[in-house]
């Protein structure tokens, strides 16, 4: 089954050295361990940069056990348990669909039928030209904008399936991701019409 | 209805700068020096005296939680955690409150810091957030940069550190203990306790955990005073609070309102009402995931504050209102609720690990009509195993959504196993 190649080197280069540096810094003296997420994320960053495929192959986890001077099942737990880190390669864009009760009750079956219907992948594969890894993900917390779909970091908020078809054969087309935020070009979380509260005096500001 | 000048948050939507300029302008950090300058003992009683409860779920008493600190160090620093992990199905205040008024967030967490004696704070924010992070490092660097973070913060006197800190997918993490684990670089598992928090929290200091909404909202209370803030809602259950109502109504939105507000009101003045009118309400779940669902006709009188939603068995949670009308399978959506809990137990305590999944799979049951009148006896049955028999309330929150079901929608889920025939017992040999 685990028939993916595992790179045999990984070191952190200059851009992630420099955030590591930092990061390890905000923590007590002794207490650099709590740094494990962010260095899991900084090298996860970095094999995107370098690969397309944003993952932590396991030397990568034994890179920052070292770093942070623990022993290295205590990255390969940190890793296994939180749901960001890629233990195996994704598509260029990982489409995070989020499918929990408010989500669903606003057609969050039809994003996913879109995505699979552009893909032509199901949750949990990579599309077959690498550019789209499908994944269910639980509650992203901007619930009053659902649906939602998150494309690597950006959230992609009040969809329909004919605007997530539209954002993906864009990608597919090789355009970069549009800015995030609302697809129907609504205020942040503001009632789309009849907004009751906060009536604009100064007009938007983003 | 609540008026713009008592809202707290002015800048909800973002349709003003987040930046540091337009937060002076909106009175941030405005005489923050003076607020530290009354003392520790006087901004507790005054929190106190304002009447706030932890926006985050459990409604405690934010003063009462502060003064558990201790007075005199015993050598061990303090710690205040504040908690971003907003990750309760249907919740999406605290990422406003980050995107828009960062620098609210940060003040509290200074005034809140000063007011525990902790030195430094931690703002735990959940991983997907990635662009709120970035917005609201931004804005403590300006802080810093303003000479309102750091040493002698904002002319105080107080040299007080703020630190971001990025989870990477995990609702436990919302869990107060499973916090200090997660930030103590482990596995998000929440902890027994006693010890609590403030006795032994993070790398056994004692520490306080902080929901975003309580911490920003401190320092407008200390500017506008105990009594305005206590004037605002119901007795025990004052000040404003941000509802996020999500689901089938005309307009999703966020909105600041004062607590006690009639369920129906808020639905109707502010999200543009019930999508086909009030009368195609069949449910809602009025305080996130684990709040037990309410039938139409709890939901014609229902108020919105802690003690009114406790008084019907279910709870204000949040703030997170999830509006089900005639179409929906309730049924199916709770199953996904079910579905949720399952994918997020931490796996540590056997009745969550195990209960979760097993109640997940007999809810499919129900949902498929394939499920006899027993199976959902049983299966309120063991809800009652999984609640309070575990580390942290994750069992009670699992278990509270079936049983709020069975308890407003009994009629309807009973219904679904008329049809099922259930298949012959089929002997087994001893073994």
């Amino acid at each position: 089954m685990n028939n993916q190649v595992e790179p045999q080197h990984f070191e952190f280069d200059a851009i992630a050295e420099a955030d590591v540096a930092k990061e390890i810094a905000l923590y007590p003296p002794g207490k650099q361990a709590s740094a494990v997420k962010t260095l899991l994320d900084i090298a996860q960053r970095q094999v995107g940069r370098e690969t397309g495929s944003a993952w932590v192959p396991r030397v990568a986890m034994d890179v920052v056990a070292k770093r942070l001077g623990v022993a290295p099942i205590r990255v390969y737990e940190n890793a296994t348990f939180y749901t960001m880190f890629n233990a195996k390669p994704i598509g260029k864009y990982h489409l995070q669909l989020c499918t929990t009760t408010p989500c669903w009750l606003r057609g969050s079956d039809d994003i996913v039928s879109a995505c699979k219907k552009i893909s032509g992948a199901n949750f949990g594969q990579t599309s077959a030209d690498g550019l789209f890894t499908m994944t269910e993900v639980e509650c992203l917390g901007a619930c009053v904008n659902a649906p939602i779909l998150q494309i690597n970091d950006d959230y992609y908020e009040d969809l329909n399936a004919e605007r997530t078809e539209a954002l993906l054969n864009k990608l597919k087309g090789g355009e970069a991701l549009p800015p995030p935020g609302s697809t129907i070009g609504r205020q942040a979380s503001a009632p789309i019409t009849n907004q009751t509260t906060l009536l604009p005096a100064n007009g938007p500001a983003e | 209805m609540l008026n713009d000048f008592d809202r707290i948050y002015k800048n909800l939507y973002g349709q003003m700068d987040w930046r540091l300029e337009s937060a002076r302008a909106r009175g941030d950090w405005e005489g923050t020096a003076e607020i530290l300058a009354k003392g520790r003992d006087v901004i507790v009683e005054e929190v106190k005296a304002s009447g706030m409860r932890g926006r985050g779920g459990a409604g405690f008493p934010t003063g009462l939680k502060w003064s558990f600190m201790p007075k005199q160090s015993d050598g061990r620093p303090s710690y205040l955690v504040v908690n971003a992990d907003e990750s309760e199905p249907g919740t999406c205040k605290d990422r406003d409150i980050i995107r828009h008024e960062p620098h609210k967030l940060i003040e509290g967490c200074l005034i809140a810091g000063f007011a525990m004696g902790a030195n430094t704070g931690f703002i735990y924010i959940r991983g997907e957030y990635y662009n709120e992070a970035q917005r609201l490092q931004a804005a403590i660097d300006e802080a810093y940069a303003a000479g309102l973070l750091g040493k002698n913060a904002a002319g105080s006197g107080f040299d007080f550190e703020l630190v971001l800190h990025r989870g990477a997918g995990a609702y436990i993490c919302g869990e107060e203990s499973a916090m200090l684990e997660s930030l103590e670089g482990k596995k998000g598992m929440p902890r027994m306790k006693p010890p609590f928090p403030a006795a032994m929290g993070l790398y056994g200091c004692p520490t306080t955990v902080n929901n975003v909404e309580t911490i920003a909202g401190v320092p407008t209370i200390l500017r506008r005073g105990a009594a305005w803030f206590s004037a605002l809602g119901r007795p025990k259950n004052s000040g404003t609070k941000i509802f996020c109502i999500s689901g089938h109504v005309n307009n999703p939105c966020n909105v600041e309102e004062e607590l006690g507000v009639p369920l129906k009101d808020l639905i109707e003045k502010h999200a543009g009402g019930v999508r086909g009118g009030w009368d195609n309400l069949q449910a809602i779940i009025p305080g996130g995931a684990s709040a037990p669902v309410l039938n139409k006709e709890m939901c014609d009188t229902q108020l919105m504050d802690f003690d009114s939603l406790a008084a019907v068995k279910s709870m204000m949670g949040s703030g997170a209102i999830i509006v089900m009308d005639k179409s929906t399978d309730v049924v199916k959506a709770i199953w996904r609720l079910s579905k949720f809990f399952k994918h997020e137990s931490c796996g540590q305590c056997t009745p969550c690990r195990e209960g979760t999944g097993w109640m997940m799979r007999m809810m499919d049951r129900v949902v498929q009509n394939k499920a006899s009148l027993a199976d959902i006896g049983l299966l309120e049955q063991v809800t009652t195993q999984v609640a309070g028999h575990t580390i942290c309330a994750f069992g009670e929150a699992a278990s509270w959504p079936i049983q709020g079901m069975m308890r407003a929608f009994r009629p309807m889920v009973e219904q679904r196993t008329i049809d099922y025939q259930p298949p012959p017992a089929i002997p087994q040999a001893a073994e």
